[in-house]
């Protein structure tokens, strides 16, 4: 039996942003996984804040004083955007990972068509609604507000 | 597309005897058209560098040993022309997120290990007939093509190599192994859904796949492990939902009615087993 000390060869984060060389659905992967960190952060910071709320109505004054002006209000429109992004993604997946939209297997001849190809009309699909939505979103929170 | 008359191999080393952290050396070689990696790393051993260390066996694409991440993507060196990666060196480097035994070979344990604990294979109750068959077990075209695609993995580990999951969570079983548990599972043949399902649970299980689709793009047979995983889990739910029940697997079918042979076909030697016991699974 082979027992050699190999050297620890795994991407890492790395892996997850690549070198250029993956294909979009990686991307989306990523930016899946961060708009759902961000996502995250944001509502942690949002129970933070609101919970001033419980030290009367001055704490929640201050509080708010706190979290205004053009910067936050920039910051807003990203996690806007980044759940916009997040649900329609999360459509998609909840879709694929229910066997819609990736074909059904089929004998593989070259060049080799995927599953990745079958549902790349989804995945562009949900890129223009998510687009499309964060762009109303724009206007909602930089031009009619 | 002609290839260039020279080419610069810029390869990762690493000793394991010295456990120094790995290098990048240059070798330049004469490039001809038609040349593989494989057959550059072939030059380099033989004309530059004797210690140079990868695994290869078959060298037309059927083995899976000579899996590397070649020009930052995981490719078979023997399928892998030179002029189809433009110019430019050619990066060879192990393929990642495996340890690197030496040079440019993988620790493919890991994978095999990962492997082996999904029940690679059909699962009846019907033991008498596995081992001491009486005839074939009865399966449609249809059925067939539920699953042949899977069969044509060769454990090369690009897959696993592409799998951003896999770069960042050692638990996770990865495309190889989820994709051929899939392989069984929708074998009509097969009883062992419920047996896999245990192992499926969890995050080595199929739920922490999120679809990059990167496993189905690296594979160099087309065998799209990612439609594998995304089918077991549609499964993995139907059954939860109590939607989803296991078939009975095929039974042994009965031997066709014998009809005129043309007589210019010698006749087929006597069957060494008896086809006539005809029955099915008998949990069924």
């Amino acid at each position: 039996m082979l027992d050699t000390k190999g050297y620890p060869n795994r991407l890492g984060l790395r892996g997850w942003v690549g070198g250029g060389r993956w294909g979009l659905e990686r991307y989306l992967y990523t930016l899946h996984r961060l708009t759902g960190l961000g996502l995250l952060v944001y509502f942690l910071l949002h129970i933070i804040v609101t919970s001033a709320r419980a030290f009367g109505a001055a704490a929640w004054d201050a509080s708010m004083a706190r979290v205004t002006g053009p910067v936050f209000v920039a910051g807003e429109y990203l996690v806007f955007a980044a759940f916009v992004f997040h649900a329609a993604n999360g459509v998609r997946l909840a879709l694929v990972e229910l066997g819609w939209a990736i074909g059904r297997p089929i004998e593989p001849v070259y060049p080799y068509r995927t599953s990745v190809d079958e549902q790349r009309p989804l995945a562009v699909g949900v890129l223009i609604v998510a687009a499309l939505l964060a762009v109303v979103g724009g206007l909602d929170f930089f031009v009619l507000h | 597309m002609n290839a260039p008359a020279r080419v610069t191999f810029r390869i990762r080393r690493f000793d394991p005897v010295r456990q120094s952290p790995p290098s990048w050396e240059d070798f330049e070689i004469p490039a001809v058209a038609g040349m593989t990696v494989l057959d550059g790393l072939r030059t380099i051993k033989e004309t530059l560098a004797p210690t140079l260390a990868w695994r290869s066996s078959c060298r037309m694409g059927v083995c899976g040993s000579c899996g590397m991440f070649i020009n930052g993507h995981p490719r078979l060196a023997c399928n892998t022309q030179i002029a189809e990666l433009g110019s430019g060196p050619v990066t060879v480097a192990p393929l990642p997120n495996f340890d690197t035994i030496r040079d440019l070979v993988p620790d493919l344990r890991p994978m095999f290990d990962k492997h082996a604990a999904l029940s690679p294979y059909i699962i009846r109750d019907d033991h008498d007939e596995m081992y001491e068959p009486t005839g074939e077990y009865g399966q449609t075209p249809e059925e067939l093509e539920e699953f042949l695609q899977f069969t044509y993995c060769i454990k090369c580990g690009c897959c696993m190599a592409a799998c951003p999951t896999c770069a960042t969570d050692p638990v996770y079983s990865g495309p190889m192994p989820l994709g051929q548990a899939h392989r069984y599972n929708a074998d009509s043949r097969d009883g062992g859904f419920t047996t896999r399902k245990t192992a499926l649970a969890g995050d080595q299980g199929p739920w922490r796949c999120h679809y990059a689709g990167e496993c189905s793009r690296a594979c160099p047979k087309g065998v799209d492990p990612a439609r594998a995983i995304q089918l077991m889990k549609r499964q993995l739910v139907f059954d939860y939902l109590r939607l989803y029940s296991q078939p009975c697997p095929a039974g042994v079918v009965t031997p066709a009615p014998a009809s005129a042979r043309r007589p210019d076909v010698p006749e087929a030697p006597a069957p060494t087993v008896d086809v006539s016991r005809a029955r099915t699974s008998p949990s069924c």
